[in-house]
């Protein structure tokens, strides 16, 4: 499919250049722009950034400082409530807000370390497939057949099983797990690249075998690993909290989303801050990303507007 | 195509036997062993460890383990699990179809909702009604999965009583399980109230299952009506005058549901994975929960058995979805 | 949607003249009590395994044993024997076994004789000698029979006529008749054995299980139900209800939705959080009883600085344990000063606990040479346990109150089996566990968790070897008069105090919320289920 689109795309996008030529950023921010849900997606993510970076000085409190006598205190509106912890506190007295303050870190940084890790590897790999083709190609498709006949979660809980709990290892996990979706969609885009004209020419001209792959059709092949790298993040956000909630990830007291949303399960009829909370802002940070995913394809591949 | 189907599954036994290998090596490669559970806080003493390992036949080289573990395999024996003691077949078999249903209504909900909603979007594109079914699947793609469901039982289940908490049907309806499919056995009993009370207790586990096939398959039809109706037959049809409702029909119906059979045979694989954390919500009783149940009890053949079954069932379909691509599409030809 | 209804309903149509006719529900003048349980029972012979999941789907309702605990306590009743003797020199048990005790009967089995001899003497020789027919069995796991030491206690087992049995030990051991009170301890039938190993499927006896209990198994559908009918022929008289069901339901919070839809009628383990809510249902009793048990927290005695009891003493008094009863255990459990729970005999009240004094620790740390504190880490169980319903809190509690006299504790957790087994091996430098008695005897506690031998083999967390302490518990071990033996364990408790290798949490309070109609329901202080007495209003 994304070959396809890909393909289309090219074509489109080479026709428009050849008539109006405008910048080819200016192009695609005029057409991401038109996108809405995506830039809604965009503002999220960068408060979201902005968020963690100033978690420290935004955060009311503590988000590991225990107030005993503040055990589950619902939020200030509800009664019972307290002005000094706006969103209530969890079963230990720590001030939700700060935690899901401070959790907007660790869920970036999974997203943007395993997506770093899949992308770098997942290309790497991609394009040697889609490039050299033979053997190599053989080599490395089987071996994605066969990750990708495991049921992810499953094969992402066996490699945290075997590295042992933690944030760090529950990232490499996904990572691992996300692999082969780069791959393939590289090597597609590679292999559409590898038969046209501009590269039999590069070719001839004598460029190497690293140049040809990495400089003269890794560029050009680049838009869809772009959007898979942006749904990858949401991805990702999605199977840490999965891997929290199964005990497998962050480990206490990390105000990571997904763990504080495990301990919560059994809050779930007492306390429905302590479980409503950390889920919403997961929901939120992944639509975002999916939404700019989806401006983001869309502006890549004109032709699927109007 | 004979020769499409043998050349297809002459590629899939090395996928198999690498399946095998994989799952045989991260198991092992798992830190603890089964006996350290058997005790729980009480321990296992030396010597006693090493007279449990000779009876798993853990004590044996891995690759040797791993060579008579295939020899079995071969004459269709898993092994023995080591937590219920009896062959690994048989527990799979007990579970499996309780994950076939919950899975085959998950897929089908997420068909006759998802379809629909995505053709009429792709048509009628940039309507109120396009958008509304963007935003609602964009969301349920979103979705933390666990945390829906607790939603879903929070709300429906808690706080209406609509729907039963957990389970597959009211325990006090008891019956011969004659094909282990619940709803067809519940009619086959013929007892009043069973056929109902199957389908309340489907209704939460295959609306959360179902949430992320449905959001991706109307998006995937959706996309592809779009790309359809745009080409160049397509405005030929419309210059020829052809009416508007036979074009969607004929011409662009068919190439639109193209590449939407291959989404559909990717997210049974996806409702696998997913029956993996929807089963163990709603305790129902599956392979999902059983195999996750398996590696925190270390059960090495479970863990492996299943495995292994799974991946056969994802092959399968995914082999099935090739078979079916080539019916609905003439353009590709499997001779 | 029509088409696919006719579908099912034809292929109905050729199922029913296939001549697979369904069951008939049971009428409705037959009581049914559903239990809803917490999880899959690993199989239904109690010997094999250890969780007590199994045991209250096997031992507890399907099997009897030669003496077992009475009701809701831990005194030893007679049951399968009418009385015993015990030789003087403590080496030789003669049990009377009581006659005209019928077996229950299955689709493959019907008993031709009553319950004898022979019935004893497969049970403990299937479990002990190894060129048994049956000892490789389904796995041939015995491990409470060989965590009980009972290979190397017993020497052999004679059958003296139909209804007398000997059992010959090798050494005076005062808790033996507790021991057999055990679930691994269930009898089961010798000819059911026989009749399957001739059929060539001996592994059926622990599948499709025949015991002489008050319940006899009727189907098992694994992870998800367990049905028993009432064995009408019990010796005891037929129980109350007639069916018994378990509903396999592992999460709380959904066991409790449960409960209040009159899904099920009994449900364990309550969320600590859901308590006062059950308090508030009119239509839900909640009993609740003492749990045997003890929660701790040990230091690793053997790596630095753990071996200075300075430390020790200082780092419990650095703890809140209120704290932890008020947000780990919402209040369902009580702070825990022996390592016996007071249900025990020869809990010694009398011992003073650290208390709760964060300064008094500074002091006694900066005497130790730590005015600065040090770094250790807090091993953090990753399930959740009656002693322990939320390791990982409890550890971020302890945390926060030892990083308030200056020691930076990191929190470790492991997978399970991982985490039992490196505690076992000591790699840890504190770490939480707890205990559950299996018989109701101190030294079930005392000598399995802080004696010596269990420093060596690792049920003792702490690796703490404390001469004076272990000849006190040895000591106590080799007598039978209960007066002697309470004044040694007293004292041993007083020594555990002082030496401070554990930090005593807590002992968990057992909660069973049941619905209003169920009446006679009693909490086994062994954390068990037993539904045998137990009736229902319709």
């Amino acid at each position: 499919m994304t070959v396809t689109d890909q393909e289309q795309a090219e074509q489109t996008a080479q026709a428009t250049t050849e008539i109006e030529q405008p910048s080819p950023l200016r192009q695609f921010w005029s057409s991401f722009r038109e996108n809405h849900g995506a830039v809604v997606g965009l503002f999220t993510i960068i408060i979201m950034i902005g968020i963690a970076f100033s978690a420290d000085l935004i955060a009311p409190h503590d988000p590991n400082q225990q107030y005993r006598d503040f055990l589950l205190i619902p939020p200030m509106w509800q009664d019972g409530g307290n002005s000094q912890f706006i969103f209530g506190t969890d079963p230990i007295g720590r001030d939700m807000l700060s935690r899901l303050i401070h959790g907007s870190r660790f869920s970036l940084m999974i997203g943007a370390i395993s997506v770093t890790l899949a992308l770098f590897f997942g290309v790497t790999l991609g394009l040697a497939a889609g490039f050299f083709r033979g053997w190599v190609d053989n080599l490395i498709m089987r071996t994605v057949d066969i990750v990708m006949a495991f049921p992810a979660l499953l094969l992402a809980l066996a490699v945290v099983a075997i590295l042992g709990p933690s944030l760090m290892n529950a990232t490499i996990a996904i990572a691992i797990v996300a692999l082969p979706q780069y791959i393939r969609i590289t090597r597609a885009a590679v292999m559409g690249e590898a038969a046209r004209d501009y590269v039999t020419a590069s070719k001839t001209a004598g460029a190497n075998t690293l140049r040809l792959m990495f400089i003269t059709i890794l560029p050009n092949a680049m838009a869809p690993i772009i959007v898979q790298a942006t749904l990858g993040f949401s991805s990702a956000i999605l199977d840490a909290a999965a891997l929290g909630f199964l005990g497998l990830g962050a480990q206490p007291p990390t105000p990571e989303w997904g763990t504080m949303l495990a301990t919560a399960r059994e809050f779930i009829r007492r306390a429905w801050w302590v479980m409503t909370f950390p889920g919403m802002a997961i929901l939120i940070t992944v639509l975002a990303f999916n939404l700019m995913g989806d401006g983001l394809r869309d502006a890549l591949d004109p032709r699927l507007k109007e | 195509m004979l020769t499409f189907l043998v050349r297809r599954l002459f590629l899939v036994i090395p996928t198999f036997v690498g399946v095998t290998l994989l799952a045989f090596a991260l198991i092992h490669l798992i830190p603890g062993d089964p006996i350290d559970l058997i005790a729980g806080e009480r321990v296992v003493s030396a010597e006693r460890r090493v007279q449990l390992e000779a009876k798993f036949g853990l004590d044996k080289p891995l690759h040797q383990q791993y060579l008579i573990y295939m020899g079995h395999m071969l004459q269709g024996d898993l092994g023995d699990s080591i937590v219920a003691r009896r062959p690994v077949v048989h527990e799979f078999f007990a579970r499996f179809p309780a994950t076939v249903e919950l899975s085959v209504i998950a897929i089908f909900l997420a068909v006759i909702v998802g379809l629909p909603a995505g053709i009429l979007a792709g048509v009628k594109r940039k309507s109120a009604f396009d958008h509304s079914v963007m935003a609602v699947s964009l969301t349920g793609y979103s979705m933390p999965i666990f945390w829906w469901a607790l939603l879903l039982i929070l709300l429906f289940s808690v706080n209406l009583g609509w729907t039963p908490v957990s389970g597959r049907i009211d325990v006090k309806f008891f019956f011969d399980r004659v094909t282990g499919f619940m709803l067809i056995d519940s009619l086959l009993s013929g007892q009043e109230g069973a056929f109902k009370s199957t389908v309340r207790h489907l209704i939460l586990p295959s609306i959360v299952l179902a949430t992320i096939p449905l959001a991706v398959i109307a998006r995937m039809t959706r996309s592809s009506m779009v790309e359809v109706l745009t080409d160049d037959y397509i405005r030929t049809a419309r210059a020829k005058g052809l009416s508007r409702l036979r074009i969607i029909d004929i011409h662009a119906l068919r190439n639109a549901l193209i590449p939407v059979v291959t989404v559909i045979g990717l997210q049974v694989s996806v409702a696998l994975g997913g029956a993996i954390l929807t089963e163990t919500i709603f305790a129902w009783p599956g392979i999902g929960k059983w195999i996750i149940d398996s590696i925190s009890r270390r059960d090495y053949p479970v863990i492996q058995g299943g495995v292994l079954m799974i991946a056969a069932t994802v092959i399968v379909v995914n082999l099935l979805v090739d078979l079916l691509y080539g019916v609905i599409n003439p353009r590709i030809s499997h001779a | 949607m029509k088409n696919a209804k006719l579908c099912i309903l034809t292929s109905l149509a050729v199922a029913v003249t296939a001549g697979m006719a369904a069951l008939p529900t049971s009428s409705a003048a037959a009581k049914t009590l559903v239990y809803c349980s917490e999880a899959n029972p690993e199989g239904f012979n109690p010997s094999l395994f250890t969780a007590g999941t199994t045991f209250d789907a096997s031992s507890r309702q399907i099997y009897n044993r030669l003496v077992e605990f009475d009701r809701g306590t831990t005194n030893i009743v007679p049951a399968l024997a009418d009385s015993w003797e015990v030789s003087n020199n403590g080496t030789t048990y003669t049990f009377n076994l009581r006659s005209g005790i019928k077996w229950q009967s299955n689709d493959r089995f019907t008993p031709s004789r009553d319950f004898n001899a022979d019935d004893i003497i497969f049970s403990f020789d299937r479990q002990r000698v190894d060129s048994h027919p049956f000892f490789n069995v389904s796995g041939g796991t015995y491990e409470y029979f060989q965590g009980m030491d009972m290979p190397s206690l017993i020497e052999s087992v004679e059958k003296i006529d139909d209804l007398t049995v000997r059992f010959n030990l090798t050494r005076p051991e005062a808790p033996f008749i507790a021991n057999l009170a055990m679930d691994f301890a269930s009898i089961m039938s010798s000819e059911y054995a026989d009749q399957m190993l001739a059929a060539g499927t001996p592994e059926i006896i622990d599948q499709e299980p025949i015991g002489t209990g008050p319940f006899r198994l009727v189907d098992f559908q694994p992870d998800a139900v367990i049905r028993y009918a009432a064995h009408e022929d019990y010796f005891r008289g037929k129980a109350p209800i007639d069916d018994l069901i378990f509903s396999i339901t592992p999460d709380s919070s959904v066991r409790f939705a449960k409960l209040q839809a009159g899904e099920c009628d009994v449900m364990p383990f309550p969320n600590p959080a859901d308590l006062d809510a059950m308090r508030a249902d009119p239509n839900i009793n909640l009993l609740e009883a003492e749990g045997l048990n003890t929660g701790y927290l040990a230091f690793n005695t053997e790596r630095a600085p753990f071996t200075d009891v300075r430390v020790r003493q200082a780092l419990s008094m650095a703890i809140n344990k209120q704290a932890i009863i008020d947000a780990v255990f919402q209040g369902s459990g009580v702070i825990a000063k022996n390592p016996i729970p007071p249900t025990i005999w020869s809990y010694n009240d009398a011992v003073e606990d650290y208390a709760f004094d964060p300064d008094a620790a500074r002091a006694l740390l900066a005497e130790a040479g730590f005015a600065d504190g040090f770094s250790t880490n807090v091993w953090a169980m990753p399930v959740q346990r009656p002693y322990n319903p939320n390791a990982a809190r409890m550890a971020e509690l302890i945390q926060a109150d030892w990083a308030d006299v200056g020691v930076t504790a990191e929190i470790v957790s492991f997978e399970w089996g991982e985490y039992l087994r490196r505690s076992k091996d000591g790699e840890h430098d504190t770490v939480l566990l707890g205990w559950t008695g299996d018989n109701g005897d101190p030294d079930n506690f005392l000598a399995v968790l802080l004696g010596c031998s269990a420093a060596q083999d690792g049920t003792n967390r702490a690796r703490w070897c404390h001469q004076p302490f272990e000849d006190l518990i040895q000591a106590a071990k080799r007598t039978a008069d209960v007066a002697e033996r309470t004044s040694l364990y007293e004292q041993a408790q007083v020594i555990s105090k002082e030496e401070a290798p554990w930090v005593t949490i807590a002992h968990s309070r057992v909660f069973e919320p049941i619905s209003s109609r169920v009446s006679d329901f009693r909490i086994d202080p062994f954390g068990g289920h037993v539904f045998y007495g137990v009736d229902i209003q319709e």
